[in-house]
């Protein structure tokens, strides 16, 4: 089980979280003309790499804060992780 | 029954206490502190069960966690247990056991044919020969396997007894308490860390309870007692006995099974049976220790033979002897130590070393105690069925090539030690590379991977001195990481005799013109000649030979038997053996109940039970509940021997005719509040929010961003910046989440923060013709008229002293309200509106008669929006705007959601008006067409429509659209019915919505 470090409420174990997949992905504006690849890229097309991988966990059972989580996706090492507003550098 | 093989005194067994106890039928006596494998040693027993595939004779052959062969089906307080290894097993007054894997009896096994036929049954024979023919697969081979394969029978009874989950965070989790445990704890606890010190066996202490040392000036056995005593009255400090760390998983978490009643003929009240740890440890010290490896010989699997570690366990910890006349069968110093125990005891071993000329203090002692030694000596094969009579024994060449004559002499058991092999599962599971230690012929773990530490003999460490040494300086260094204190511990000088260099020697050559079965897996039957089957049929990879032979694939994880095979692969294929490597080691490292793993989540405690606030009122008036979700809802209230049927027809037709009030607390109920709240709405939903007025509500949409439905339901602007919404009762966490993903990561420049407040409502729809009336009196001060609370339209209330919410919605079709009151009041809110209520003929209705009311209007529910449903395909289609974006609209231009044909929400009848359509029902143009017949849709909800008196169902439906007054077939295989239907509207009754505006 991940131990993972909110950065609102600190180390918490992986069962007070939820997955929410590749945080790299961005929503594309409202009201913007957006061409079928680049919806299909949005809504359904996923990298699934090995290695590092920035993705969102909410933290549901504790301050219900969407995270970003800086994850190995094969050894499962976390290195980072962020604040959903914070900058990913 | 007398406990012939116990000696006078010694052991640490409690000879004032004497338990009894049965094995296969038979009562037997034991003391308190036996396991059963040493009971029924103390009585002489030694045939414990039958082989797996040869069904040959099983004994003893270890004491412990390592055992192969003992595995026995146990009985307790009226429970059955199998796979439980008699060398666990505590000895409690009223045990029983028995033997597995033979039939008809331990003494007389059927399945010992296989043994007479053992051509049958080389390595890989399941894969070769029940491949064909195909057809005596089911009657023939796969019942022959069945009946002949498993270690006991699991109890098909549900289990009476508790088993717990406790989650725990510590500094310092130590795996073992022997030596390099007990030191490594010691000197952490007085550095004030926060240490959990866990130990398998009952007895703390590991190696120390039976090894000759001293520490300190004590022997090795009190000098541990004295620091467990010590570590007990430490409040920093847990010490576990009877609890095995099984499993080191992902980020520092190992996973412990704590036995708490095994030991005990009944579980005590309100004790657990089992208790799951879950421990994030800061650091890990493995000091798990060492399993002694057999040599190979000759029918090495006879009872009798077994590990020299246990021979002298058995002798020291509980005063048994294994045998009268013992061979041991070494080649290094510890089958000494064995000899020198059974010589203390009167009894005259043999041993037998194959090491030329070793010197060491431990042989100078053996010999000085006049045992006799033979060097450059073997044993070439065990005699004897059931249990060992004598040992055809021979000199060996040095090269380990050359038997001499062979000689048989007279032995009642064979104890044999072929050097040690380091426990490495938990350093392994974190992921450690192991390396293979030329000096000791076994694997140690190489560079920590995660934040263990293995030291000891589970390090390939045999020294006590320095396993001490490295210990102490290990527990002092990793506390004063992390509590910063420095308080030194003095490290105790230590006794202990030296030893020579074991013999890299593993097995014993046959003998020209013998074919005796030599075993590597004693558990699984794999011997010497099934490993060289598979080599010669090409199988290479280590990870393959272990698959194709079964070798350390049973219980036992091949403990005793993985290093031998892999000495066996690099000798056959001229290889070094960490050239061949080893076998994953995987979690666990011992059988766990799984009642310990599912802990209290069984049954409905498998997931939290919630009540609205109104339940015992339904409980009192007869609710039939169902489980909605994770609540618990009244389906009906039954009245007399009424069935589910007649119940919800005579509630559902009361709400048509009267009025009816339905418990809808579980609704999922999220507050909004902000001043961008309405644009936040206007995102989520497909319909228009921005002119939504205060003190209105509205039905919404919302989609995933992939154009699916998500949920539905209304919102009400309850002031200028304040919205209550509510969504389906399964839906209520999922919608939250999803808003909570908008606000926090797409959208953070919206002002708006949303809360659930399901738990804070205590809701009630009143529905029926006569609502209004009832509303009236239950509101007197209120003006609840057509007028002055229009549909959709909301207002706050005064309920005889409680504050109260009412909207005017509907989703049973009929004129209704929904009232809510603070969860406290609930219950009195109820209480009034039945009351007030009795002359409007109120009758309370349950999720059955809503399910009616809302088919036979043509609502969708969850069974439409399964998660595969556009809003085209639910009729709601209007709801969408045109003019604005919103969560999932782009996803709507897909091709196939605007095709001409696209499927569609129907109702249908059955043309005879009297057979009930199966839910889940396929439609199908032509009942006869071949299989596999078109599908054309599916019955998603059926009801009997109070309105019309016949059945109706709602149905999503190729070109729905266009199908209405179509004549197709509902059919359903699962229920065997073909039933002739008509496609009709789904707005079966009210098609106008006439009455909700009434
Ligand atoms: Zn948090």
């Amino acid at each position: 089980m991940l131990y993972i470090n909110c950065p609102h409420c600190g180390m918490r174990s992986q069962n007070e979280f939820s997955y929410g997949g590749d945080a790299s992905v961005k929503r594309p504006e409202l009201n913007k003309e957006v061409s079928d690849q680049e919806w299909d890229n949005f809504v359904y097309n996923r990298k699934s790499l090995r290695g590092k991988h920035l993705e969102l966990w909410q933290h549901i059972s504790g301050c219900r804060q969407w995270i970003k989580v800086e994850r190995d996706t094969a050894t499962h090492e976390i290195f980072r992780t962020f604040k959903a507003d914070e900058e990913v550098a | 029954m007398t406990q012939a093989f116990r000696i006078e005194n010694g052991g640490l067994i409690n000879r004032d206490k004497k338990l009894s106890f049965k094995f296969n039928g038979k009562t037997y006596l034991g003391y308190e502190g036996d396991t059963l494998a040493s009971a029924l040693l103390a009585n002489g027993v030694h045939l414990v069960g039958r082989s797996f595939k040869y069904h040959r004779p099983r004994g003893f052959f270890g004491a412990g966690v390592d055992e192969p062969y003992a595995v026995v089906q146990l009985y307790r307080n009226g429970e059955t247990e199998p796979n439980i290894k008699a060398t666990e097993q505590e000895l409690f007054e009223g045990l029983e056991a028995k033997s597995v894997n033979c039939w008809p009896s331990v003494n007389f096994d059927i399945g010992a044919i296989n043994n007479f036929l053992k051509i049958f049954l080389p390595a890989g024979f399941y894969y070769k020969t029940f491949m064909w023919p195909k057809s005596f697969w089911y009657r023939i081979y796969e019942p022959f396997i069945r009946k002949a394969a498993g270690l006991g029978v699991a109890s098909t009874k549900h289990d009476k007894e508790r088993y717990e989950h406790k989650y725990e965070y510590c500094d310092l989790l130590i795996a073992g308490s022997g030596p390099s445990g007990l030191a490594g704890a010691y000197a952490a606890a007085k550095n004030g860390a926060k240490v959990i010190l866990a130990e398998d066996k009952p007895r703390f202490g590991g190696s120390l309870l039976t090894s000759d040392v001293n520490i300190g000036n004590q022997s090795g056995k009190d000098w541990a007692e004295g620091i467990i005593a010590e570590l007990k009255t430490m409040p920093n400090v847990v010490v576990k006995n009877r609890s095995q760390i099984f499993g080191y998983y992902d980020h520092n978490m190992l996973v412990m099974s704590e036995k708490v009643s095994d030991h005990l003929p009944s579980t005590k009240k309100y004790h657990p049976n089992k208790r799951l740890w879950y421990i994030r440890a800061k650091e890990v010290l493995i000091s798990s220790g060492s399993i002694e490896r057999p040599i190979v010989f000759g029918n090495n699997d006879t009872p009798g033979v077994m590990l020299s570690s246990a021979a002298k366990e058995y002798l020291k910890v509980y005063g048994v002897l294994v045998g009268r006349k013992p061979l041991v069968f070494t080649n290094n110093d510890s089958g000494y130590e064995t000899a020198i125990e059974f010589k203390k005891h009167g009894v005259d071993p043999v041993v037998l070393d194959s090491r030329k000329n070793p010197e060491s203090e431990i042989i100078d002692e053996a010999k000085n105690l006049g045992i006799n030694v033979k060097n450059s000596y073997v044993v070439v094969a065990a005699q004897g069925y059931k249990k060992v009579k004598s040992a055809d024994i021979a000199s060996i060449s040095e090269d380990k090539k050359q038997l001499g004559k062979i000689e048989n002499i007279q032995c009642d058991c064979i104890c044999v030690s072929g050097f040690w092999t380091p426990t490495i599962h938990l350093a392994s599971q974190s992921g450690n590379k192991t390396k293979f230690k030329e000096e000791i012929d076994a694997f140690v773990p190489g560079q920590s991977k995660q934040n263990e530490i293995t030291l000891g003999a589970a390090n390939g460490v045999f020294s006590l001195e320095e396993t001490l040494k490295t210990s102490f300086t290990a527990g002092s260094e990793l506390s004063k990481k992390i509590t910063e204190n420095d308080n030194k511990v003095a490290i105790p000088n230590v006794v202990e005799k030296k030893s020579s260099q074991h013999d890299k020697f593993w097995c014993v050559p046959l003998p020209k013109g013998k074919n005796y079965k030599r075993f590597l897996d004693f558990q699984n039957d794999v011997a010497v000649s099934d490993v060289e089957i598979a080599l010669r049929e090409g199988y290479r990879s280590i990870e393959h030979v272990k698959r194709y032979t079964t070798l350390g694939m049973a219980t036992d994880q091949g403990k005793t038997s993985n290093l031998n095979g892999l000495q066996l692969v690099s000798e056959i294929e001229n290889k070094v053996v960490p050239a061949v490597g080893h076998t994953t080691f995987r979690p666990p490292y011992t059988p766990v109940s799984i009642g310990a793993i599912v802990g209290r989540e069984v049954g409905k405690h498998s997931k939290p039970t919630r009540k609205s606030p109104m339940h015992s009122w339904h409980e009192k008036n007869n609710a039939v509940f169902v489980d909605a979700g994770v609540w618990l809802r009244p389906r009906y209230y039954k009245r007399g021997d009424e069935n589910l049927f007649e119940g919800s027809k005579r509630e559902a037709k009361n709400v048509r005719a009267n009025v009816g009030v339905c418990d809808v607390t579980t609704l999922g109920k999220i507050d909004i509040k902000g001043p961008d709240a309405a644009e936040l709405l206007n995102r989520v939903y497909t319909n228009a929010w921005l002119k939504l007025p205060v003190g209105k509500a509205r039905y919404g949409v919302m989609l995933r961003e992939d154009g699916i439905v998500m949920d539905d339901g209304t919102t009400t602007r309850i002031s200028e910046n304040h919205y209550h919404m509510t969504t389906t009762t399964a839906q209520a966490a999922n919608v939250l989440s999803h808003l909570e993903y908008y606000l926090q990561l797409v959208w953070p420049e919206l002002n708006v923060n949303v809360v659930s407040t399901t738990e804070q409502w205590a809701g009630a729809a009143i529905a029926g013709p006569k609502s209004r009336d009832l509303l009236q009196k239950l509101f007197p001060n209120s003006d609840v008229s057509n007028e002055g609370l229009p549909f959709m339209g909301y207002m706050e209330g005064d309920l005889f002293g409680a504050k109260a919410r009412i909207y005017r919605i509907s989703f049973s079709g009929e004129l209704a309200y929904e009232v809510n009151v603070e969860s406290d009041y609930g219950n009195f809110m109820w209480e009034k509106i039945m009351e007030v209520g009795e002359e409007f003929k109120i009758q309370p209705y349950g999720t059955e008669a809503l399910s009616t009311l809302r088919i036979e209007m043509g609502h969708v529910a969850g069974s439409e929006l399964d998660g595969r449903t556009i809003p085209f395909d639910n009729a709601l289609e209007g709801l969408v705007s045109k003019k604005k974006d919103f969560i999932g609209k782009r996803s709507l231009q897909r091709s196939a959601f605007i095709a001409e044909d696209r499927q569609r929400i129907v109702g249908v009848v059955p043309l005879d008006k009297q057979t009930s359509i199966p839910e889940g029902s396929h439609l199908v143009k032509d009942d006869k067409a071949p299989l596999p017949n078109p599908k054309l849709g599916h019955i998603s909800a059926s009801c009997w429509s109070v309105e019309y008196d016949n059945p109706f169902s709602l149905a999503i439906l190729k070109d729905g659209k266009n199908m209405i007054g179509q004549k197709l077939f509902a059919m359903s295989p699962l229920k065997n019915k073909v039933i002739p239907v008509e496609i009709v509207s789904s707005h079966y009754v009210d098609p106008k919505g006439e009455r909700v505006r009434s």
